[in-house]
């Protein structure tokens, strides 16, 4: 990494952290963070975040990297307990099979904290979890359409995430919450884009041509901001204008879909805030420097972000975070 | 040897996408629909051909290869090492034509690389190519760092974007790259080349072919390819995608060339009806999406018609089709040996 892109990163996460609760009592303190891997920006994001944050907190943070095996970060954790750290930071890769690693480290007494994805396990096993909720993400995205459309009537579009996948199924679950009851506002048509551009633009470019030359469409809801950048560019192939002739939200806030507000090309998205580990380190703080227990799941905001919210600042913000 | 150049209509993959038109049509009236708009064809018909140039390209050269008794695992990972070179490349400054031969340059590297391990090596090319198919993905990533890298070169956008005599980019290079590549093994003696390498590599050799000089250029062929597609669907989307860029898509170029009624066990081969097979897979795509179906049904779908396809021209189908005519029909004679 060049050192004009650590000099941006440092400045995106000035600006990212500036509001948020800051863990002070950790100074010294050594962090075990076993990470899934790099599959995507989001989670390149989080471990620029976090090592951005231990940083600030004067925190010795022991990083390992999975690559996508959950065997890696068993023997990654149990490193960890060997190294007698102070806290282990864990994203699981997949929910079952942590019962007998975790209980080695209550045994040793290390608090353990989950981030942004949840197992199936005894709840005494982990200090707590911290995560998004996916289906508020996508009862935020509905709400602004609610609140953006007022009574007129509404054709919705829908692009949605893999076939069957977690967030797939929440965030199309909240949209249907927030805009139930509504009968203005309509999903017509719904398909997967498999979270991807190409297949987000490859999509949107059926839906135009199945709906009158895009006519009749009011507004494009993706599960993801990426698959929005692609139908960004469907539209304009198609001579319509996004952000104007059809509304858009997405949902991650990723530094492209910034980029294409501050052109007035699209609406509005909800973060899923790649900073999971600033509450899991005011949590560890707490519950390190005076035994305070904290809440067992801990939900990360999922703010709204619209034209209004300075989209240039903040892809200017974001995009050294390695999204 | 000699086949009269509409041979092709009488083809069972011919109905096939015809059928699959049809079918589109009934869902969706609109389909056949094409207008004239900013300068160029817009219609669900130009989407098809459009959205299906990738696969087309790759199932070219994908074509060859298998026709010597070989397959290429790694197209879907040279394509998305090409499409992060060429954006690395223009966003780091380069000028446009270097980063596009440069790409083009790696995606020719990687198919000699396939084709040194299946020649100098002797690997069975499934393993061979599967080294590529894992490590090059990686590449990519390490290349573009795991992110999406976003550049606004207006060369590499009219690659992927760009239009000429109303016609998509994208399905102008495919039909360049079909009939440059057809007349290059019709024309010549490449053709039979080719197929006698994948009938017998031995014989051929014994016969005075130097097989491994062909088997290089095939491979490096099906690289090259690769390495166009990718350019076209990075420029498509405006950046290097590593993670997705290609994923899978060398599933459907094989699908294609099988499809098309090329046998895996090499030999006789066609590359036009690779490219309708690629047509006929993004039909359905298209057909798929404009449809309003639920997303659940997409592979279900799918595969049903796929196998309806191959069924359609497999022997047995061939017996029961000629039993029915009460006599031999050439055309539709067994083109695979079971």
């Amino acid at each position: 990494m060049s050192i004009i892109r650590k000099l941006a990163l440092g400045a995106g996460i000035g600006a990212l952290l500036s509001t948020v609760a800051f863990a002070d009592g950790l100074q010294g303190k050594v962090i075990g963070f076993s990470q899934i891997g790099s599959e995507s920006g989001w989670r390149a994001a989080e471990t620029s975040v976090t090592k951005q944050q231990a940083e600030k907190a004067g925190i010795d943070l022991k990083f390992a990297d999975a690559q996508q095996k959950q065997e890696n970060q068993i023997k990654a954790i149990r490193g960890f307990i060997a190294q007698g750290v102070d806290a282990i930071l864990v994203a699981p890769v997949v929910s079952t099979g942590w019962d007998e690693v975790l209980g080695e480290a209550k045994d040793a007494n290390i608090p353990v904290v989950l981030l942004d994805r949840g197992i199936d396990a005894p709840e005494d096993l982990y200090l707590t979890s911290v995560a998004s909720d996916q289906v508020k993400e996508g009862r935020v995205a509905g709400e602004w359409l609610v609140a953006t459309v007022g009574d007129k009537d509404c054709k919705v579009v829908q692009l949605e995430g893999t076939v069957g996948s977690s967030p797939a199924n929440n965030r199309k679950k909240g949209f249907e919450e927030a805009i139930a009851g509504h009968g203005n506002i309509t999903i017509v048509r719904s398909q997967t884009g498999d979270f991807t551009r190409s297949k987000g633009k490859e999509v949107m470019e059926g839906f135009i041509k199945a709906e009158n030359g895009g006519k009749d469409i009011c507004a494009v809801y993706a599960h993801n901001d990426d698959m929005m950048v692609g139908a960004i560019q469907a539209m304009k192939d198609a001579g319509l204008k996004p952000g104007t002739d059809i509304l858009t939200v997405s949902i991650d806030a990723v530094p492209d879909i910034f980029a294409a507000m501050a052109a007035g090309e699209a609406n509005a998205t909800v973060e899923l805030t790649p900073d999971m580990a600033g509450p899991a380190f005011v949590a560890l703080d707490g519950y390190l420097n005076g035994g305070k227990v904290p809440e067992k799941f801990i939900i990360t905001e999922s703010k709204l972000y619209t034209a209004a919210d300075d989209p240039k600042g903040q892809y200017e913000a974001r995009k050294g975070l390695g999204y | 040897m000699k086949r009269s150049g509409f041979s092709f209509l009488a083809r069972p993959q011919f109905a096939a996408l015809i059928a699959v038109l049809f079918i589109n049509w009934l869902l969706f009236p609109g389909f056949f629909d094409i207008t004239w708009q900013d300068g160029r064809l817009f219609g669900s018909l130009i989407d098809v051909l459009n959205r299906g140039a990738p696969v087309a390209i790759l199932a070219i050269g994908m074509t060859a290869v298998i026709a010597t008794k070989g397959v290429d695992l790694s197209v879907g990972a040279v394509m998305a090492i090409s499409g992060a070179v060429a954006a690395s490349l223009v966003v780091g400054g380069t000028a446009s034509w270097i980063a596009v031969l440069a790409a083009l340059g790696i995606g020719l590297a990687c198919g000699l690389w396939n084709g040194m391990l299946v020649t100098v090596l002797d690997m069975q090319p499934i393993i061979a190519t599967l080294v590529l198919m894992v490590a090059g993905r990686g590449l990519a990533q390490l290349i573009t760092e795991g992110s999406i890298v976003t550049f606004s070169d207006p060369l590499l956008i009219f690659i992927g974007t760009g239009s000429f005599l109303g016609f998509p980019m994208p399905v102008v290079i495919a039909f360049v790259l079909l009939v440059g590549s057809t007349l290059a093994v019709r024309r010549t003696a490449l053709g039979l080349l080719i197929e006698a390498v994948g009938v017998n590599r031995s014989a051929a050799r014994f016969a005075g072919i130097t097989s491994g000089a062909l088997l290089l250029l095939v491979y490096a062929f099906a690289g090259f390819c690769a390495a166009v597609s990718g350019l076209i669907v990075a420029g498509d989307i405006r950046g290097a995608d590593a993670n997705n860029s290609g994923l899978w898509l060398e599933l459907d170029a094989i699908l294609a060339v099988v499809i098309g009624g090329t046998s895996l066990l090499g030999g006789r081969f066609s590359i036009p009806m690779s490219v309708l097979g690629a047509m006929i897979i993004q039909a359905m795509n298209t057909g798929i999406l404009i449809s309003g179906f639920s997303p659940e049904f997409n592979l279900v779908v799918k595969s049903g018609v796929i196998i309806l396809i191959l069924v359609l021209q497999s022997p047995l189908a061939a017996r029961l089709f000629s039993r029915g005519h009460a006599r031999p029909e050439p055309a539709t004679a067994p083109r695979t040996t079971p």
